[in-house]
């Protein structure tokens, strides 16, 4: 085998983010190392493997129906007493099987020329002064260092990295979602093809439960809530699958849970010699808490920046900084805006929501409002409910 | 230590490293460990999403 001790990057995490980063580096003719302490790509899966049909094309590639497995046409939003908000026909995407599309990555970044370790852990990064010159890894029992001019972690909600480099990536427990998940055959699916969200303060407090259907009759049925909620997301869905008819003849075929960051852009996520991507950098929607493209976007910046700060010959943090820059730019700084959106969601009451729901015959409104689009539709509610204004003021 | 684990309900999701202001927890492929740094703040309890977190008595 060749040497992978001494590289140009080294990628740590085999997630989306981190085999984006890979698959975009070596196209640019870097010489790539990603580690993954996992013995394999892709599970035990944290996601309800949702993905937006307009990023294929954003990120390079064709729906494979390998890894693409479930076509979705519409998503349908409940409030609390059942009225229901069509978001609308062209609300087109997939439901991934995500351990495929993952080693379709990993494949990939193979193809481009990256060596993968897997079953081997970064415990450390290693610095000379205030440069990250590589880190130190453990494979399967043998501990060594891997030298690179740049080090981009892709770490994911259980990056350490990133703090042990001196950035500090604690996300506070308001800032994060708790999510819960049973993928679950033989269900009485109404519309195989749509995307289910249910509201309520006392089903799902601070978030929603999902349907993301992934066949005839197999879907992913989660919750996401908020970190500070009284009882576990578990208690939450299990109590309310427990009430619907649909899945009375249901059994689950897989469980996951995860955490959500939804509410920490960060502004720096870059040190000298040093990079963050993904969860790791708190790169999700606060809406929805996607994160598989979100991640591959700010992947693709990332290395495009390293190559460029190692053909220059500049590592520097202030080289390095073009990313955060690019990124919060193309991206970061909607998502502020969609998270203070949310803020405003989550202090409405089920009467607020039904009341939003009622009046909002056209779901686009309300997705347009949710991306922070269009505020103007609003202001017709406000008029009928100065109550609502005032708790939304709150958050702008 | 006084952060204690529930190996058997642990899913192994990593959302409790994420919020641990002392870095104390790790995720290794099927379980979390604790180190010594941890405070016992509680934070990484509420956040779990099957409750496999508890916090035990300290003995004096
Ligand atoms: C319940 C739930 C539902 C979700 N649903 C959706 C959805 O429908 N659509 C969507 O787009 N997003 C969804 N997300 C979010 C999405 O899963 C994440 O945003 C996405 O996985 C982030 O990718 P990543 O590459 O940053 O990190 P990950 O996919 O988490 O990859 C990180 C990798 O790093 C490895 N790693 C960590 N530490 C080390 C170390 N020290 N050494 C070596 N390797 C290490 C891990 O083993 C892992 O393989 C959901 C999340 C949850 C929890
Ligand atoms: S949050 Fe809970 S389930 Fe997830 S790894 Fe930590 S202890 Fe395990
Ligand atoms: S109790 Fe606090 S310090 Fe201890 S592991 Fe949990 S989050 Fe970390």
């Amino acid at each position: 085998m060749t040497d992978l001790k001494d590289t140009d990057i080294l990628v740590i995490g085999a997630g989306p983010g981190g085999l984006r980063v890979a698959i975009e580096a070596g196209k640019l003719g870097a010489k790539v190392t990603i580690v993954d302490k996992k013995q394999e790509i892709g599970v035990p899966k944290r996601c309800a493997e949702g993905l937006g049909g307009g990023w294929f094309k954003r990120l390079g590639m064709e729906p494979d129906p390998k890894w693409a497995v479930w076509e979705i046409n519409n998503a349908r939003v409940f409030s609390p007493n059942g009225k229901e908000i069509k978001i609308g026909k062209n609300q087109y995407g997939y439901v991934l099987e995500r351990k495929m599309f993952e080693k379709y990555l990993a494949s990939e970044a193979i193809r481009k020329g990256a060596k993968i370790k897997l079953k081997t852990e970064s415990l450390s990064v290693i610095k000379e002064g205030s440069q990250v010159v590589g880190a130190k890894v453990n494979e399967m029992g043998d501990e060594y260092e891997i030298r690179a001019k740049v080090v981009i972690a892709c770490d994911g909600v259980d990056s350490r990295m990133a703090r042990s480099a001196g950035l500090d990536t604690t996300n506070k427990l308001v800032d994060m979602d708790s999510g819960f998940q049973y993928e679950m055959a033989n269900i009485r699916l109404g519309d195989k093809h749509a995307l289910e969200m249910y509201f309520g303060t006392d089903i799902a407090p601070r978030g929603y439960i999902w349907i993301f259907p992934k066949g005839e009759d197999v879907a992913n049925v989660g919750i996401g809530i908020g970190g500070n909620s009284e009882k576990t997301a578990k208690y939450y869905l299990d109590k309310w699958i427990a009430k619907d008819p649909r899945f009375k003849d249901a059994s689950p075929i897989e469980i996951n849970a995860g955490g959500i960051p939804v509410g920490g852009i960060m502004d720096n996520m870059v040190l000298d010699g040093f990079m963050v991507v993904g969860d790791a950098a708190h790169q999700v929607n606060p809406m929805d808490g996607g994160g598989i493209a979100l991640a591959q976007e700010a992947g693709i910046i990332a290395a495009q920046t390293a190559v460029e700060a190692i053909e220059k010959g500049d590592l520097s943090a202030d080289f390095l900084s073009k990313y955060n820059r690019i990124w919060l730019n193309q991206r970061g700084n909607q998502l502020k805006k969609v998270w203070k959106v949310r803020q405003f969601f989550e202090v409405l009451s089920n009467d607020d929501m039904d009341f939003i729901a009622e009046k909002l015959g056209m779901g686009e409104d309300l997705l347009d409002f949710a991306f922070g689009n269009n505020w103007f539709t609003f202001a017709k509610l406000f008029v009928e409910r100065p109550g609502l204004f005032k708790s939304m003021k709150a958050f702008l | 230590m006084v952060v204690k684990i529930d190996r058997k309900k642990c899913m192994y999701c990593g959302a409790c490293v994420s919020v641990c202001p002392r870095v104390a927890l790790n995720l290794k492929e099927t379980w979390v460990d604790v180190n010594e740094k941890c405070i016992d703040c509680g934070i990484c309890v509420k956040l779990c999403p099957v409750g496999a977190i508890s916090l035990k008595e300290r003995k004096k």
